[in-house]
């Protein structure tokens, strides 16, 4: 074999191995992660965790019941607010705007996508905390549903743009406006692709903690009321883990085990649901 | 049913040998009562009437000038990019769901300008299906349904959409394929019973016209003989106009073609005489296949 031929083909290999190499890393991350959280907090998340309140200072033991319940709270008003917003933005994007509207849309959403968690928080504290004077899980909830506003936003947008222009001309065609056509033909067609990414919104502004410090705030009881503050997650892993005692740091590590066993659940549950229907593909 | 009824003369001896310079002029004479002999006698069911038509600047139409037998078979053939398929769109005013087209002539349905009234109830007269089958992502049932339901005809508020649902299946011969399959999704039907689920959806809100723009171009000979064979039941209660880019298909089941070639009507007959004695050497052409 000639230096040549020996030098390409060794490359080949290199190269290879190199991208097969960096796929396993990208793999691993998520297991190493996932095997360290359970290393550290595993023996920490057990039913007090889930059923009680964090313990007053100096005590050990507790649980972080109120803000597994109020990261649920916070997700819900997130829910209720961004999904909504971004839905019905997407539509429009999709399908009603010309040339230049879309365009200004679509780039400001890529735009807030990328605007750092932290500055959606001051953002929050200055319209929803500030005026009224107390933080609020209200506030939290809002901030957080800001996040998920231009993700649900595009991704509408995409899956509207996928359904096939033969099916909205059907509808048309059988003397259907276009909002009905929207309404009843092409959102069902997209469901599927719409909720699965509403979904990963949540589970991705689940882990958010920036927004919350100076929203939500933080409580180590349950929350008295929408208009309160209340405990997360996400500010609890925060709080405990810089906090100087070895307990409080156990509970952060069961805390963050929690909080991905919760995210990685609900991606699981969202994927194989959505793919058990038979996708509607025509043949 | 149209007001009109006019007998239509078709004479071949005084177009022939004449230059073409307006076709439609030179070979379809205008309606003129009592001035024929071979005449077809119908109902005009839609007049086109200096049909200009424009993507941008681009025109794709010019002066096209034609009218629809009341239960007959319109066919209109052509080579790819003739227009046939934009003037088919233009009849039920699908050609305004792209942007930039512009429009410019009359059509008349029942003698009444297309563009007076509200869309949406022009369509539900005028019914379409589409060169693939486009079935919604619903159950069977509810493709049939989805047209009674937001026209909200009678028989969607009386609670007999079943009956109306099964109907329309018996009118596109599909009843006894699907009848224990009703809530099954569209999907799951072939190709080219999706095709006819698509006609029945199209009969549900009983239009008096029903377009066809290729049927069968994603059809096997089997299922696109099937729908032919439909088409010769449906024209009873149904005016039909097919685009069809093949020329045995319109010969087969239709009363008269028009041949379009570049965004012209060359030659507009009834499809006997078309086919055996085409007044225009372009159509002969044509249809004898030295192009297309």
């Amino acid at each position: 074999m000639n230096p040549h031929m020996l030098w390409r083909k060794s490359m080949n290999v290199l190269m290879l191995s190199l991208t097969g190499l960096c796929a396993l890393v990208a793999v691993s991350a998520l297991f190493f992660i996932l095997g360290y959280l359970v290393y550290h907090g595993g023996k920490d998340v057990n039913w007090s965790f889930f059923t009680q309140l964090p313990k007053p200072v100096g005590e050990t033991g507790g649980g972080m019941a109120n803000a597994i319940v109020g990261s649920g709270k916070l997700l819900l008003l997130a829910a209720l607010f961004g999904v909504p917003i971004g839905l019905l933005g997407g539509v429009y994007l999709a399908e009603f705007g010309g040339i230049a509207v879309p365009f200004v849309v679509r780039y400001t959403a890529d735009l807030l996508n990328g605007v750092p968690s932290i500055v959606i928080g001051i953002f929050a504290y200055a319209v929803a905390v500030m005026p009224v004077h107390h933080f609020s899980t209200l506030a939290g909830g809002f901030a957080l549903g800001v996040m998920m506003i231009p993700i649900v936003l595009r991704s509408t947008e995409e899956f509207l743009h996928a359904v096939p222009r033969s099916m909205r001309e059907g509808a048309m065609a059988l003397g259907a406006s276009k909002w009905r056509t929207i309404s009843s033909v092409v959102l069902p067609a997209a469901s599927r692709g719409i909720l699965t990414a509403a979904l990963l919104a949540l589970a991705r502004v689940a882990g958010e903690t920036a927004p919350l410090l100076f929203t939500a705030f933080g409580n180590r009881y349950w929350s008295p009321g929408w208009n309160q503050p209340i405990a997360s997650l996400p500010v609890m892993i925060y709080t405990y883990a810089v906090g100087p005692y070895e307990d409080w740091h156990q509970q952060a590590w069961a805390a963050g085990l929690v909080l991905l066993g919760l995210v990685l659940l609900t991606n699981i549950i969202v994927r194989t649901v959505l793919s058990r229907g038979a996708s509607p593909q025509r043949s | 049913m149209a007001q009109l009824s006019v007998k239509i003369a078709y004479n071949k001896s005084e177009s022939t040998g004449t230059p073409v310079t307006g076709p439609m002029e030179t070979v379809l004479k205008p309606p003129v009562p009592g001035a024929s002999q071979a005449a077809v006698e119908a109902p005009l069911r839609m007049q086109i009437r200096n049909l200009n038509f424009y993507y941008g600047k681009v025109q794709a139409l010019h002066t096209i000038n034609l009218h629809v037998a009341a239960n007959r078979v319109t066919a209109l053939i052509g080579p790819s990019g003739c227009g046939k398929s934009t003037l088919i769109r233009t009849f039920n005013r699908m050609h305004e769901t792209v942007r930039g087209t512009r429009l410019e002539g009359e059509i008349l349905l029942d003698g009444e300008n297309i563009f007076a009234h509200d869309v949406t109830s022009l369509r539900r007269r005028i019914g379409m299906v589409f060169q693939r089958p486009n079935p919604f992502p619903k159950s069977i049932y509810d493709n049939i349904a989805y047209g009674l339901r937001i026209n909200g005809l009678p028989a969607a508020r009386h609670g007999r959409l079943a009956d109306a649902v099964e109907h329309s299946l018996r009118r596109a011969a599909l009843w006894d394929e699907v009848k224990d399959q009703l809530h099954k999704s569209a999907y799951a039907l072939s190709g080219g019973q999706q095709q006819r689920l698509c006609i029945a959806r199209a009969l549900a809100v009983d239009p008096e016209v029903l377009l066809l723009d290729e049927p069968c171009s994603a059809l096997d000979p089997v299922n696109t003989a099937k729908i032919e064979e439909l088409l010769f039941h449906l024209k009873h209660n149904c005016t039909l106009v097919i685009v069809t880019h093949n020329m045995q298909q319109a010969a087969r089941v239709s009363d008269s073609t028009a041949f379009l070639l570049n965004g012209d009507l060359i030659e507009f007959n009834p499809t006997p005489q078309l086919f055996t004695t085409p007044s225009d050497p372009r159509t002969e052409a044509y249809i004898t296949g030295r192009f297309g």
